[in-house]
């Protein structure tokens, strides 16, 4: 039987500008001379322009790219914190970002504390975090530290509460900035362990990063960015050819 | 609109959460904790009575009862509205990294300070009862300014907040700023000294809404109808305030991420 394409993911003629002021203003004394001398001036500068793709349920994306390509700024558009300047993201179901996880959490509150703050960030209810308290506390193995406030915490045990928490829920898209080298050894197996879970449960993936091996081992499609548009696209096999071309 | 109460809905327990940070914070690693909250008007209360009843002479017997009516309601609005301008840049590594409705965190730090204000209305009950200051049936007006003054911080904490993004000197102006209304909300002198002098100066008091909402909520406490001119006055304020705050707001959002 064959398996039924189901769309998750459609990016239609996405583009990003930013204006660039020449000299950073950002206060109220300065932005008045300058608009009374007529100094405000912008650069444009489009991140991104005419991404189109769509992705079904089960793929997963790999997006290559050297530093400043769009990559980032790509995975925050489809993660709603950016919105397109032109264009339209349709996303279906959960999307959970696994972005530089922790960063989000409040240094005074403890552990525990930020557990059910970064879920409410998330969106998950009072009474599932309940339910899914024990587990998130065995897993981030934190149970001696739940009650210290988080800026003693090390950056390591930061990640490990973030990633238990934000993998909580199978999401529908799960969105990847190389986050799979968090932690130690033992932790850095566990995590991948759960993200490969997910892989074969058929969860959608986009993922980042600069390592062409993780990006062929974990990936089955592939796009390449330069300068905010894709230049290729298609299979990892293939773009990642034309990535290694380009980059020797 | 159905998709916004929806999404409102399904982000109700962060705004819980987010309220119950700020109060939990507030107080963090304090001795006494919650108690400030009754502590520090009731002290500031004692000096503004030694400083402006008995050192220049105000012979009514009530008189801190008058302060501390005047000083709930201005501490209330001054740190509701100051925390709702630095919520967004408070809370950037956030809002870099997960989509969440973002009014919702000018919105919570205006509610987590008005729930500290109620808490510490309880002081003014305990010296309006020991000064003899009791109740009477429009003590039940009461509700209208508490309302009217939480609806008119949200809508200058939201002007204020997204102002705030794209200046920051805001804060400092803002700060300057609450003086003038501290100093023009008859606060620790009675309001008929300005009210009686013409020009300017009544201009001044009868167009500052804080003002009005205090001068309601006095009447209530000491048992008097309310001034219903400034009673409609301060009605249009809040509401006013509230519209271009959301529709400002609404409108700037999407820069914000740029700026923070």
């Amino acid at each position: 039987m064959a398996k039924q394409k189901k769309e998750v993911l459609k990016v239609e003629n996405v583009g990003m500008k930013f204006n660039l002021s020449q000299e950073k203003v950002d206060d109220l004394k300065d932005y008045v001379i300058k608009l009374l001398k007529r100094e405000l001036q912008y650069n444009e500068f489009w991140a991104l322009k005419n991404i189109n793709f769509t992705l079904n349920k089960g793929d997963r994306l790999g997006i290559l790219g050297l530093n400043g390509a769009g990559k980032s700024t790509l995975l925050k558009v489809i993660a709603g914190v950016l919105k397109a300047t032109e264009g339209t993201v349709t996303t279906k179901g959960k999307i959970a970002p696994l972005l530089e996880l922790g960063a989000g959490f409040d240094q005074q509150y403890t552990g525990r504390e930020n557990i059910y703050l970064y879920g409410a960030v998330l969106g998950f209810s009072k009474k599932f975090l309940d339910e899914k308290y024990e587990e998130i506390v065995q897993f981030s193995e934190l149970e001696k530290f739940i009650d210290v406030p988080v800026k003693n915490y090390s950056s390591g045990m930061k990640t490990r509460l973030g990633f238990s928490v934000a993998t909580l829920v199978e999401p529908d898209i799960l969105i990847l900035d190389e986050v799979l080298s968090v932690g130690d050894a033992k932790f850095r197996k566990k995590s991948e362990k759960k993200i490969m879970n997910m892989f074969d449960k058929g969860v959608t993936v986009l993922f980042v990063s600069h390592s062409l091996e993780q990006v062929k081992r974990l990936c089955n499609k592939a796009i390449l960015l330069e300068a905010g548009q894709i230049i290729a696209s298609g299979t990892v096999e293939e773009v990642s050819k034309i990535y290694e071309e380009k980059t020797n | 609109m159905k998709t916004y109460i929806e999404n409102f809905k399904k982000y109700r327990f962060l705004l819980v959460e987010l309220v119950k940070k700020g109060i939990k914070l507030k107080y963090r690693r304090s001795y006494l904790g919650i108690l400030w909250t009754l502590l520090e008007p009731l002290l500031t209360m004692i000096v503004l009575t030694i400083v402006f009843g008995s050192m220049f002479g105000n012979p009514d017997p009530t008189f801190p009862v008058y302060i501390l009516t005047g000083r709930l309601l201005y501490t209330f609005f001054s740190s509701a509205t100051s925390g709702a301008m630095k919520s967004i840049r408070n809370n950037a590594g956030m809002i870099k990294k997960v989509y969440v409705p973002k009014y919702i965190y000018p919105l919570s730090s205006v509610l987590f300070n008005y729930i500290i204000f109620l808490l510490s209305l309880i002081v003014l009950v305990a010296v309006a009862v020991v000064l003899k200051v009791y109740p009477t049936i429009y003590l039940v007006q009461a509700v209208v300014p508490l309302v009217l003054i939480l609806v008119t911080a949200f809508g200058v904490g939201m002007i204020l907040s997204t102002m705030a993004v794209f200046f920051r000197d805001l804060e400092y102006l803002w700060s300057v700023a609450l003086m003038l209304i501290m100093y023009a909300s008859a606060i620790f002198y009675p309001a008929e000294k300005l009210l009686n002098k013409p020009g300017i100066y009544q201009f001044v008091l009868k167009c500052n809404p804080l003002y009005l909402l205090i001068h309601n909520f006095r009447q209530a406490v000491y048992g008097r109808p309310m001034n219903t001119h400034f009673l409609l006055a301060s009605t249009v304020f809040a509401v006013f305030s509230v519209i271009i705050g959301l529709y400002f707001f609404y409108k700037k959002q999407d820069e914000f991420i740029l700026h923070i």
